[in-house]
């Protein structure tokens, strides 16, 4: 297997604040990661990084070992194949269920190509897909802004399956859902796995569990333990810093 | 969605009968029904309701509020009236056929490099668009570039066309200072003053309109058009997206700036008269208020918004002279309480018949 993302001795500060520290991490292409650490861990920092919304301060960042992501803007980012789901669910609210899968849809982003664009009937046929898929065919015509929030997560994580990213990082996404919703989403996020890298940040150990995949724990900026969930559950550090006795 | 949806029809249908009405009412028979200055003051509104359509499709759809849109405008009115002063040729109070009175006045020797070529109109005509989009790019692109948004990005287009208005206060800028551009005595050969004219340049600004009003409709229909609403919306997700925001916030701020250009052009003829005054940020405020009270985003309430204000100012000022502002004041407020989807909002909720256009649609409540 190939790696999909190097993290080597990353450092970020804000103000003083060493929110990354010397952190190194490398995920697998396919791989489905869980990264979780306590409040101020840096697990935002590290997506902003990834994701090209945050330079850090020295360090490299590399995708597919080759491209040097500390050199990409959000788009530039988005355009490599790298999507991101966002701990509260950003939708365009005024539009429509239909069009926020349309907007996501991996095509061309220039400005003309958007202009003289016409909807094909593959693009139909693959938002249909893809909302049946997060089970909101119902809902396609709907407004955005009118969905419940366990909707808006869903149509969330359908734009993203619609931008078609080679690596998913997903934000919290049980925060908010009910048990039941929980675990689809486990199960969702283990599906795509394998076709898609998948990071997921999350607090809520029982998903993690859920998710039964390799576990990251970041402490202060830097990774304090990695393994299988069991593997890192008993580690004395994580349970003096995490988990509490 | 079709381009023309009924809103967008029913208004191009009014602006037709207009443009028929009124020219006939005007030169068409003995005892004139319309008198000649109301068509050149109809025909200023129509310039008024693009310029408020250029502003709408920024702020209405991308979320740009600019208030320095007065800017563009004034700069394409600038271009077309270098053009109308070179055609007086030597008919000047100085009979100078090379320069206008105001250049005799404060002994230029020659034109300067910047007023050359605008002897010939489709020079002007290019700089009518060129003036105002060059300034939009660059201004766009170190604003957009560094992402400035929201109030910052406001107070900035403030900033910038309340510099141009004191450069072109300076009479060394060779713009005419304070007194602008004026005494016009044809365009093209057509008699300014005559009534054939007027009706021709009312036409012309009718024409202007739909076709602003189209454009716009194109761009907003399009896939381009919605992310532009999400840029509005969510900005930060688009860009998570993949969508350089940068890009099409330049994009769409330029076309709207040539537009602006466009109605300034088509203004300055019709109103005999261009002056820094109009890049006075108070006017370019007025712009925002023309654009809220008719209904943000929906382009056709933009224009409706602009011909509304534009002729309670007439008739207001002609009866209380000293409370048109506090009116105008007192109508924003309420607008903004009581109307906030605007006249255009209040206009379809009592006739509304089926499902509510896309884009004034308020937010559903959310269901648990």
């Amino acid at each position: 297997m190939s790696i999909q993302l190097t993290l080597d001795g990353v450092n970020r500060s804000f103000d003083g604040f060493k929110a990354i520290n010397n952190l190194s991490l490398t995920v697998e292409k396919g791989e489905l990661r869980a990264v979780i650490g306590p409040n101020g861990a840096g697990k935002t920092t590290m997506m902003d990084i990834i994701t090209g919304k945050t330079r850090p301060d020295s360090g490299v960042v590399l995708w597919n070992q080759s491209v040097d992501l500390t050199r990409e803007d959000e788009a530039g980012a988005a355009r490599l194949g790298i999507g991101r789901k966002f701990q509260k669910p950003t939708v365009f609210e005024t539009q429509t269920v239909e069009d926020n899968i349309a907007l996501a849809l991996k095509e061309d982003r220039s400005v003309w190509a958007t202009l003289v664009h016409r909807r094909t009937a593959i693009e139909t046929a693959k938002i249909t897909e893809i909302l049946k898929t997060v089970k909101l065919a119902d809902q396609r015509a709907d407004v955005a802004g009118g969905l419940s929030h366990g909707q808006k997560q869903w149509l969330e994580i359908g734009m993203l399956l619609a931008q078609d990213p080679e690596l998913l990082l997903v934000d919290e996404p049980a925060a908010g859902m009910t048990d039941a919703e929980t675990m689809r989403t486990a199960e969702l996020l283990r599906s795509i796995a394998g076709k898609h890298t998948v990071i997921v940040v999350e607090h809520d150990m029982d998903f993690v569990r859920a998710l039964g995949c390799r576990v990251t724990v970041l402490h202060q900026g830097h990774v304090l333990a990695e393994g299988s969930i069991d593997h890192v559950s008993a580690n004395e550090q994580v349970i003096e810093v995490y988990l509490g006795r | 969605m079709t381009l023309i949806d009924r809103r967008m029809g029913l208004f191009l249908i009014g602006l037709f009968v207009l443009t028929v009405a009124v020219p006939i009412g005007n030169l068409g028979l003995e005892d004139r029904l319309v008198p000649s200055y109301v068509v050149s003051l109809l025909g200023k509104y129509l310039c008024y309701a693009l310029l408020a359509v250029a502003l709408d499709l920024v702020w209405g759809y991308c979320g740009i509020l600019s208030l320095g849109h007065g800017a563009f405008f004034a700069l394409g009115g600038y271009a077309m009236g270098m053009h109308l002063m070179l055609e007086i040729g030597d008919r000047g109070v100085y009979a100078n056929p090379d320069l206008p009175d105001f250049m005799v006045f404060l002994n230029y020797d020659a034109l300067p490099w910047y007023w050359l070529g605008f002897d010939m109109f489709w020079f002007a005509c290019i700089m009518v668009l060129l003036a105002p989009g060059a300034l939009a790019f660059v201004f766009g692109w170190f604003a957009f570039r560094s992402r400035v948004t929201g109030v910052y990005l406001s107070i900035i287009t403030q900033a910038m066309t309340y510099a141009l208005m004191l450069a072109f206060f300076r009479n060394e800028m060779g713009f005419g200072g304070n007194n602008g551009l004026t005494d016009f005595k044809d365009v093209l050969g057509f008699d300014l003053q005559s009534d054939t004219t007027r009706a021709g340049l009312f036409i012309l600004s009718a024409v202007a309109l739909a076709a602003g009003l189209l454009i716009a409709k194109v761009i907003t229909n399009s896939k381009l058009g919605k992310v532009l609403v999400a840029v509005r919306d969510a900005e930060s997700r688009t860009r998570f997206i993949g969508y350089r925001v940068e890009h099409y916030k330049l994009f769409v701020f330029v076309v709207s700036a040539m537009m602006a250009g466009v109605a300034g052009a088509l203004y300055t003829p019709q109103v005999g008269i261009i002056n820094p005054g109009e890049f006075s940020p108070a006017n370019s405020i007025g712009i925002v208020i023309w654009v809220a009270l008719g209904g943000r985003g929906t382009l056709v309430g933009a224009a409706l918004g602009a011909i509304i204000v534009g002729s309670a100012q007439t008739l207001l000022t002609g009866w209380f002279p000293e409370l048109w502002i506090f009116v105008l004041g007192a109508l924003f407020i309420f607008v903004t309480i009581f109307m906030p989807q605007g006249v255009l909002g209040v206009i379809e909720g009592s006739f509304r018949r089926g499902p509510p256009p896309r884009g004034l649609t308020p937010a559903k409540p959310v269901k648990a």
